[in-house]
């Protein structure tokens, strides 16, 4: 039985699963569409929610990026995770207890505004909308990898399935689905980091591995200080030091918490358990859930890169292990020999003059067209060969993408083969389930904010299923169009941006409208206004038109620059809300009456 | 104000949500990043991992979870005692 064969075999069971509990609780309410009518429990939820929370670029990448940045990736470790605990303990009980289906119905409700609330469908509309771009580009990838078709009809039949479940589901039938997809993901991730632990540190658990001995080698030594070792020796910062600047780590994590805690889809979820004792419940399975994946990442990304830098640098081309080929015809890895001595060698920046450690100009690399001759094609050691400019300032020979990490480790580790067709499932699960539960939020600002609560408030039950489908198609159309035709680098840049966005628009206005009974209408649309105005301005500026780093606010990037957006954010708010009057008497006591825990009933949309 | 349940249940959840985001700072941005380089070279080592470090990819997140378990069992124990119990 070759690899193929399995991985169809994986794939074809999970998707068994995943369409039969898909068809067996679809959604017949708008409110079990919704919310899936409030009643699942929390256990569940928070499997589907991790699930939801956990995309295919986390999945794929987030491992990658550890083990090449070591120390400074912890700023997505904790940013992703330490932003559930805002969302908990600030945000989703009292949420909950306010008893509406989507984020925009509390933001116009408890700010008596139709412009607040227009805001508020914007940000969540283009929030999902970036996340769901990348996410059928990811579903796209993994599927024409997996069957040899192009990347253009793996969007498609991507797009095809996340319809049929998401779409006819609703909130129920992903709920479900989602479920199943967390425990698959959960196999996926795990199961090749137990088996590199075992044979790189003698530890079953892989979090033990990374801070015990390597013992791999021969003699023991501590594992971490190997890996300094090897970075060091090779020109590359001290993994457990990083070089990003202490301002920078600070307003990066504080921003992506932030984030974490606006972002409409995830604080939607806590609206289908039953009360808001069950939310808190369901916080604590949701974030123990994603523990089990972030905390297995560093390790892998550890493991992955002694690996890699093991097996590859001095050895010869001709028999460095096959999976370098393989990758090297995916793509996803390159190699030019540069001083033409048939070996690879992989430097970091501090060993040339220049400082980069690029191995050719661009960065992607870019093969002969169709029409090239052989010697074009292949070079003297059979290497795959580029098109692109050599990059001579650095002895740098390796070119790698941050997505191997995770789905070469099994490879590098020799792993069986029927771990590798799990982990191709597990990417597809996690790719799959974030694209629903965002396409259900994107439906349901559609239908429900736009539709009913502003256009056409007279909108019958029936008639507002209705247009949900309708709306997810369309939005499901719009992403995959732009899955097959990426705006190039333009997703990458713009998930950091749906993070600003969130944390310098909904957080704040959502954080106050909670906690504060004086906070106005004119405060938080002020607030909210300039918070976005100032993140869009910046991150623009820097991103798409020719801002220069040394331009940097206090030298913080425009990953960060949520954080400073969610100040001026909450400056202006309480600013402007100072000099207007009061909310209305009935709101006051609509917020007072958010902080009393019991009879939060079940969600409504009513 | 008059000291009425709702008034003294609020100020209670108050406090521990505060004293929770206290533990959440420093864990994670005290810790992980402002003391890290100082607590990397004068912290006992976990395993063969720096304190700071080790925080940053592991500790911080460890803790994250139990704050959220410490959470739910204080708050339920809170809307209990001010009698706000629901049925399960």
């Amino acid at each position: 039985m070759t690899q193929d064969h399995l991985n169809f075999i994986f794939i074809g069971i999970s998707f068994a699963i995943y369409i039969g509990i898909a068809i067996k609780s679809r959604a017949g309410s708008t409110k079990e569409y919704y919310t899936a009518g409030g009643g699942v429990s929390p256990l569940a939820n928070g499997m589907a929610t991790a699930a939801d929370w956990m995309s295919a670029a986390t999945f794929i990448s987030m491992a990658g990026t550890v083990a090449l940045s070591g120390y400074d990736a912890s700023r997505f470790l904790m940013g992703w995770t330490g932003g559930f605990v805002l969302l908990t303990i600030l945000m989703v009980p009292y949420l909950r207890k306010f008893n509406k289906a989507t984020v925009p119905d509390f933001v116009g409700d408890r700010y008596y505004s139709k412009l607040a609330r227009g805001v508020a469908v914007v940000c969540a509309i283009f929030i999902c909308m970036t996340y769901i771009m990348g996410q059928m580009r990811g579903v796209g990838v993994v599927f024409s990898q997996l069957f040899g078709i192009s990347i253009t009809s793996g969007v498609i039949i991507g797009g095809a399935i996340v319809f049929f479940y998401a779409g006819l589901g609703g909130m129920k039938g992903i709920t479900y689905t989602q479920v199943a997809q967390y425990c698959v993901m959960a196999f996926a991730y795990t199961i090749p980091a137990i088996f590199i632990a075992m044979a790189l540190t003698g530890n079953v658990l892989p979090q033990i591995g990374l801070i015990s001995d390597y013992t791999a080698g021969g003699e023991a030594v501590p594992f971490l200080e190997k890996l300094n070792n090897i970075n060091t020796e090779l020109g590359f910062a001290e993994y457990t030091s990083g070089k990003l600047s202490t301002i920078n780590m600070f307003c990066i994590t504080a921003a992506l918490m932030c984030g974490t805690a606006g972002l409409p889809h995830v604080i939607v979820r806590f609206f289908t358990v039953k009360n808001v004792s069950a939310v808190r419940k369901s916080a604590c399975w949701t974030l123990l859930f994603i523990a089990v994946i972030y905390l297995t990442a560093p390790a892998i990304g550890a493991f992955a890169r002694v690996n890699l830098i093991e097996k590859l640098h001095d050895a010869s081309y001709q028999e460095a292990p096959y999976w370098l080929k393989e990758f090297e015809e995916t793509g996803q890895m390159a190699w030019i020999d540069k001083n033409d001595d048939g070996k690879i060698q992989y430097y970091g920046p501090s060993k040339s003059v220049a400082g980069t450690h690029a191995v050719f100009q661009g960065k992607k690399p870019s093969y002969p067209t169709l029409g090239a001759t052989d010697g074009q094609l292949v070079g003297k050691h059979g290497q795959r060969l580029l098109a692109n400019e050599v990059d001579t300032s650095n002895p740098n020979e390796l070119w790698f993408g941050n997505d191997i990490m995770v789905m070469a480790n099994p490879h590098m580790a020799g792993l069986p083969m029927w771990v590798i067709a799990l982990l191709m499932a597990g990417c597809i699960a996690a790719a799959l389930s974030t694209a629903a539960g965002l396409l259900l939020v994107l439906s349901t600002s559609i239908s429900h904010d736009l539709m009913k609560r502003i256009l056409k408030p007279d909108l019958s039950d029936r008639e507002e299923v209705r247009y949900a489908r309708i709306a997810s198609f369309l939005a499901l159309a719009v992403a995959v169009y732009f899955g097959i035709n990426p705006p190039s680098q333009f997703i990458a840049k713009t998930v950091a941006f749906a993070f600003g966005l969130a944390a310098s628009s909904f957080f704040p206005a959502l954080l106050m409208g909670i906690f504060s009974k004086r906070m106005n209408r004119e405060g938080a649309i002020a607030g909210m206004l300039c918070g976005i105005l100032f993140t869009f301005g910046y991150i623009i500026y820097f991103q798409f038109l020719d801002g220069t780093p040394d331009q940097y606010l206090l030298g913080i990037t425009p990953e960060g620059i949520g954080f400073v957006g969610m100040l001026i954010n909450f400056v202006v708010a309480f600013l402007v809300s100072a000099f207007t009057p009061a909310p209305p008497q009935k709101v006051q006591e609509m917020v007072e009456n958010i902080h009393i825990p019991s009879g939060s009933g079940e969600a409504s949309h009513h | 104000m008059k000291d009425t349940p709702s008034h003294s249940h609020r100020r209670a959840c108050l406090r521990l949500v505060l004293g929770l985001l206290a533990v959440w700072f420093s864990v994670s941005f005290g810790c992980s990043i402002l003391f890290r380089e100082w607590l990397d070279a004068n912290a006992p080592q976990v395993g063969s991992a720096p304190f700071g470090f080790w925080m940053a990819q592991q500790g911080a997140i460890i803790c994250f979870v139990i704050l959220l378990v410490v959470y739910a069992v204080l708050m339920n124990r809170l809307d209990a005692k001010h009698g706000y119990t629901e049925d399960q």
